[in-house]
């Protein structure tokens, strides 16, 4: 009798301690998820400690490294545990597609005519606009690059070079190298001798190439001068001159821009409290803050609007900056994007 | 009887903990991936309809006017997003731009004041046999495509086996290389790491603590740490390349980063406990006295060490390479750091696949190729250790 009440108890205690690893017992708190670094210690400050401070609520923070698969297996395994995500422009379009966000409210979100067309979509909220450019030192490059010629031309501009490791922007900026216009990239791209001359051409600068994978990378190589000139995001090119007093340029002529969007994971436990964050991000007077911090530019008119020109004039949404730059091709992306890294994979081990 | 029962039912239940670990985070993911690997039924199960169809389809033609009708159908049946997406996914994989095809022709086909005609008239993409081809080869619930592709095969038209065209062959170089890097990586572990543990062992107090601790508290440092920190010292400019110069033993910096030689210097330092640690467990069981033994019985100190120690610890040496080996080939951090392109290992295609295109099967069929290369190594090592206790 005894000993089948003890181990009716280890049973129990088994099921216990079995059942609270997979059930969480307490609600979880609003969950936003951005990319990291500088950029979320900024959104940390102007977004979420306020909004919290707004519903009397914590709001969690995390940060990620994008990825389709990442959301996917969250909301697949039912429950996500986040609920806002900062999502880049083809995981928006892949997972709108695959039903993996909530639909936008965007009677919330103050109506679509006030955001940048592409901006807005039914399952994301444009967050900011941000671009890929070549960076170099001005301080060691007094002429510095002005097109991806340029970036190309090792005798004019001694040094290695540094590129994303993958082919996205790698692909268009070899072809714009090749003296293909800006207005034809895509349906230059889109061929298979187009796809074949922008491996060709990047086969003149392979020796040269040192490639970067995470954010911080090329400005660490530029900063211990490994390589002459590299492309980045323009926000962290920015972000280190001012934090740390460097003088790296930002080439806007040439540069591709995309912009990123909040989204709600489908059936995430705070559905409705994300839908309100992603609204008191998308404020004018909330928004407007900040370029300050990172020089990434704003989807909301008003906010763009209201930027100080001090900052405005290191934002990708600037007139000026706008000219000749080009907006990433989305479509293009989703479609080739698995085929293409193959092919490039095959080519890098070459 | 009742008795023995009862306590074997009681062994149960304390195992019960073990059990549910086991098979939920072990035998459960294993399964689940070696099944992703070879199970195809996203687009069969959204169109069933087009499964009766087209098998009847010679594969060449322009697609006929039952097929387009089929395909509608299925496709306005279906109300499900989630599992249509998965099903666009399986497809564009199989050919480029069934992504945009696909949203254009179902939001055309859910418009009710206008509806299409036909697929042609949707997009002019349906009349090539390519995309018909993509789905009538998705068709079947069990496939060997993704199984093939990890080690750069294909099915060609016909239905053959073939090699795929060089520019789409990466994987088995980069299989290869993963392989070449890991014996290159244990070797030199076993090679540093067997003389420090003698040593260790043949010391006593804090001698040996500090050796210890020397090899223990960097396995408690965050891998990501320990790498960034090689970067530090092995770039054009870091300390290494600046001594040198310093010393005037070089002229210019010699190339230490982003290159093989660096991922080796990084991952040998990072796994080198696992090389030692073994290895010295077994040193310190040996007796002390067989060596001088050896000696007075006129045995060379090589001679002794190779007819000696070198035997009495091969277990040690032998589980220690096991341990960095197969740790090795699962590295993707520090290759990706301090590698160069020629570099890359096999987890960083696995991870592009996980995360970046959401193609588990492919990611699922690659880890199959790295899981069995493992359970051979592991069979041999199996053997290799099972004739220890025969030969003293």
């Amino acid at each position: 009798m005894k000993t089948i009440m003890k181990s009716g108890i280890l049973a129990a205690v088994a099921v216990a301690l079995s059942a609270s690893l997979v059930s969480p017992v307490f609600a979880r708190d609003l969950t936003v998820v951005s990319w990291g670094g500088n950029y979320q210690d900024a959104q940390r400050n102007i977004y979420f400690k306020p909004f919290s401070e707004k519903i009397g609520k914590p709001v969690l923070d995390e940060a990620w490294d994008g990825g389709i698969g990442v959301i996917q297996s969250k909301v697949k395994a039912g429950a996500p545990n986040w609920d806002a995500v900062q999502v880049e422009a083809e995981e928006l379009a892949l997972g709108c597609a695959d039903g993996l966000y909530e639909k936008i409210d965007w009677d919330k979100m103050g109506g679509k005519d006030k955001f940048l067309d592409s901006a807005v979509n039914d399952c994301g909220v444009g967050a900011i606009v941000w671009s890929t450019a070549i960076a170099y030192d001005g301080d060691k490059l007094k002429e510095g690059p002005t097109s991806w010629a340029d970036f190309w031309n090792v005798e004019k501009f001694p040094g290695k070079r540094s590129l994303r490791k993958g082919p996205k922007y790698t692909l268009e900026f070899a072809l714009l190298a090749d003296g293909v216009l800006k207005d034809e990239l895509y349906d230059v791209l889109a061929t298979e001798e187009g796809v074949a001359r922008a491996f060709k051409k990047l086969d003149e600068l392979k020796p040269n190439i040192v490639w970067w994978e995470s954010g911080a990378q090329p400005l660490q190589f530029l900063a211990s001068g490994e390589v002459a000139m590299a492309s980045a995001y323009n926000g962290r090119i920015t972000g280190i001159n001012r934090s740390e007093g460097k003088n790296f340029k930002v080439v806007f002529p040439g540069s591709i821009y995309a912009v990123d969007s909040w989204v709600v994971l489908k059936d995430a436990e705070n559905k409705d409290a994300a839908q309100d964050f992603i609204a008191f991000a998308s404020l004018p007077e909330n928004q407007a803050k900040l370029p300050e911090f990172v020089a990434y530019g704003l989807p909301n008119k008003e906010a763009a609007a209201k930027v100080p020109a001090e900052f405005s004039k290191d934002l990708p949404t600037d007139a000026a900056n706008m000219t000749d730059s080009i907006s990433l091709n989305v479509d293009f992306w989703i479609d080739n994007a698995e085929t293409l890294t193959q092919r490039f994979n095959a080519w890098l081990a070459q | 009887m009742s008795a023995g029962l009862s306590r074997t039912g009681r062994s149960l239940i304390l195992l019960a903990p073990l059990l549910v670990f086991l098979i939920g985070f072990f035998v459960w993911p294993l399964f689940s991936m070696m099944s992703q690997s070879v199970s195809d039924t996203a687009v069969l199960r959204l169109l069933p309809r087009s499964a009766e169809v087209l098998p009847g389809w010679d594969r060449k033609s322009r697609p006929t006017m039952p097929m387009q009708t089929a395909l509608m159908e299925d496709l306005k049946a279906v109300d499900d997003d989630q599992a249509l997406g998965d099903m666009v996914r399986r497809l564009n994989s199989a050919r480029s731009g069934f992504r945009t095809l696909m949203s254009k022709t179902t939001s055309a086909l859910g418009d009710p004041a206008n509806p299409p005609a036909d697929l042609v008239s949707i997009d002019k993409r349906w009349e090539k046999p390519e995309f018909w081809l993509a789905i009538a080869d998705a068709l079947s619930p069990l496939t060997d495509r993704n199984l093939l592709a990890a080690v750069d095969l294909g099915r060609n038209a016909a239905g053959d086996i073939e090699h795929l065209p060089a520019d789409q062959s990466v994987n088995r170089v980069i299989l290869v290389r993963t392989f070449w890097i890991a014996a290159l990586v244990t070797f030199a572990c076993a090679c540093i790491g067997f003389p420090y543990a003698m040593i260790a062992a043949s010391l006593h107090g804090w001698k040996r603590d500090l050796m210890l601790a020397a090899v223990l508290l960097p396995l408690w440092t965050s891998l990501l740490v320990r790498t960034a920190a090689w970067f530090i010292l092995l770039q054009e400019r870091g300390l290494i390349n600046d001594l040198l110069q310093t010393l005037g033993l070089i002229d210019g910096p010699l190339p230490l980063i982003f290159n093989r030689t660096g991922v080796i210097i990084a991952m040998t330092h990072v796994l080198l406990p696992f090389m030692v640690l073994p290895i010295y467990s077994v040193l310190i069981t040996i007796p002390k006295n067989l060596m001088p033994a050896a000696a007075s019985l006129g045995a060379h100190p090589l001679r002794a060490f190779m007819r000696v120690l070198l035997p009495l610890s091969f277990r040690g040496v032998a589980s220690g390479s096991l341990l960095v080996f197969i740790s090795a080939i699962g590295y993707y951090i520090t290759p990706a750091l301090i590698g160069g392109p020629g570099d890359q290992m096999i987890s960083s295609i696995i991870a592009f696949y996980a995360t970046g295109s959401a193609n588990w099967g492919m990611a699922g069929a690659l880890g199959v190729v790295l899981l069995v290369a493992t359970l051979l190594l592991y069979s041999v090592y199996a053997r290799l250790s099972a004739e220890e206790p025969g030969r003293r």
